[in-house]
């Protein structure tokens, strides 16, 4: 039990590491994108793997009493976070529709290529 | 029980991650991802984070997807060119990965409540907040009011990057100017498609609205309600075709909607120094500063879900109208 209380925080660094593969490694901008989304839940999943308490429950207060809480503020920080990257995913996805569209391609090399010429 | 559960959905999740990074298709590619968002939104309810999992759920199960599938339409399906790079590439990563790991070893064990971040400032707020704000979500409380100026901030991110998409795309064709034969008609003459989205669409809607409102008692809050509502009205265009959902509501009324809530946010800031407190200070909003303080919860909420409304469906159409 010992050893698996670290397996979130593996999953963390296999993820994000996944993801930065995707954005180092692809060519194809919307592949980089989504290799951005696989970092971002990477460190998503860290924030709130760590206000996790044994025994909690999700910090909203009810009758039962005075039960154990998981911490509030990873939650808080996270949940903007989240809806933040969609907005700013999108304003990449714009970018890759123009580029596509003044271009005529996606893949990062063909476009370095028509710029060079 | 839970914790090998957790288990088992991360590691899906990894596997899901390697599918999506190896295949060359990227229709499959954003398919797999709404499936990791799915799974990594259960986990994120096992780790005790329900207003999270919500959002995670919504936006990249939902909207994401959708986002993505348009973009896609516009672009191209497929990856034409090999990975570049791929032994160096990969040693990078390999390494990072070994080094994070061994980082890990030094980290407080899972759930441990003796944790560093959960000894400062986190027992504060779950202590404080019936004293002082009286609702029973700790993380609406934070978002709302201890912490609303960052909250402020982040609706200001939003509002900017529809504001960036639609200077790159475009806001659309205004209805009524288009020729009949570029009426996009979605799915109408689908019989199941129709009828199934004929009885989920208010029910959605009326989720979404309960999640707004209910956002102080529950898990919920503007944030995850403006995703709801939007994957709803997302879910009526692709089914009755994109020109009735702007029929209902007009790209005009997105925009507005898109600097309303921003604006309504601001408001109740300003309200607050206007009488005699700090800016985002609702406690003299009412004469009971704790009603005062619910009372600018449930205003500043609202702001973010108008907000977030708005930027999500303007964004929608701008993707829906470069297509035509």
């Amino acid at each position: 039990m010992e050893i698996l209380g670290l397996y979130n925080y593996w999953v963390f660094a296999i993820l994000l590491m996944i993801g930065f593969y995707a954005v180092i490694a692809k060519r194809n901008l919307v592949k980089k994108l989504i290799g951005l989304l696989l970092f971002q839940a990477a460190v998503f999943l860290l924030y709130i793997t760590m206000g996790k308490v044994d025994g909690g429950t999700a910090p909203i207060f009810s009758d039962g009493g005075n039960a154990i809480f998981s911490n509030p503020l990873p939650q808080v920080l996270i949940l903007t976070a989240i809806v933040v990257g969609i907005s700013t995913t999108a304003l990449g996805l714009g970018i890759v529709v123009r580029l596509k569209e003044e271009y005529g391609s996606i893949e990062e090399h063909e476009i370095q290529e028509i710029d060079e010429q | 029980m839970i914790v090998i559960f957790g288990i088992f959905l991360l590691t899906l999740l990894v596997i899901t991650a390697i599918a999506i990074v190896r295949t060359d298709n990227l229709f499959v590619a954003v398919m797999l991802m709404g499936i990791a968002s799915l799974l990594i939104a259960g986990n994120f309810f096992l780790l005790d984070a329900a207003d999270v999992a919500l959002t995670e759920a919504a936006v990249g199960a939902g909207i994401s997807t959708v986002l993505f599938l348009s973009a896609l339409a516009l672009t191209s399906e497929r990856e034409r060119s090999k990975s570049s790079n791929k032994i160096l590439s990969f040693t990078v990563v390999a390494t990072a990965a070994l080094v994070l790991i061994y980082a890990t070893f030094d980290k407080p064990r899972f759930g441990d409540p003796q944790a560093p971040s959960q000894m400062h400032v986190a027992p504060w707020y779950l202590e404080k907040t019936p004293e002082y704000i009286d609702i029973p979500n700790v993380v609406t409380a934070v978002l709302g009011s201890f912490r609303g100026y960052d909250t402020l901030g982040e609706v200001f991110v939003v509002f900017t990057a529809g504001i960036g998409v639609l200077f790159l795309l475009g806001s659309g064709a205004p209805l009524g100017s288009l020729p009949p034969e570029k009426i996009n008609e979605g799915l109408r003459h689908h019989l199941i498609p129709r009828v199934v989205g004929r009885v989920l669409i208010p029910f959605i809607l009326l989720f979404g609205l309960y999640v707004q409102f209910h956002g102080e008692y529950g898990p919920g809050g503007g944030f995850q309600a403006g995703a709801i509502i939007a994957a709803a009205i997302i879910l009526f265009a692709l089914l009755e075709g994109e020109q009735r959902a702007m029929a209902v509501l007009p790209t005009r009324l997105l925009l507005g909607l898109m600097a309303f809530g921003p604006l309504l946010y601001v408001a109740v800031g300003v309200a607050g120094i206007v009488l005699g407190g700090n800016f985002l200070d609702y406690s003299v909003l009412s004469s009971d500063s704790v009603k005062g303080q619910q009372l600018g919860i449930l205003l500043i909420e609202a702001g973010v879900g108008i907000t977030v409304t708005g930027v999500l469906l303007s964004i929608f159409h701008a993707f829906a109208a470069r297509g035509r």
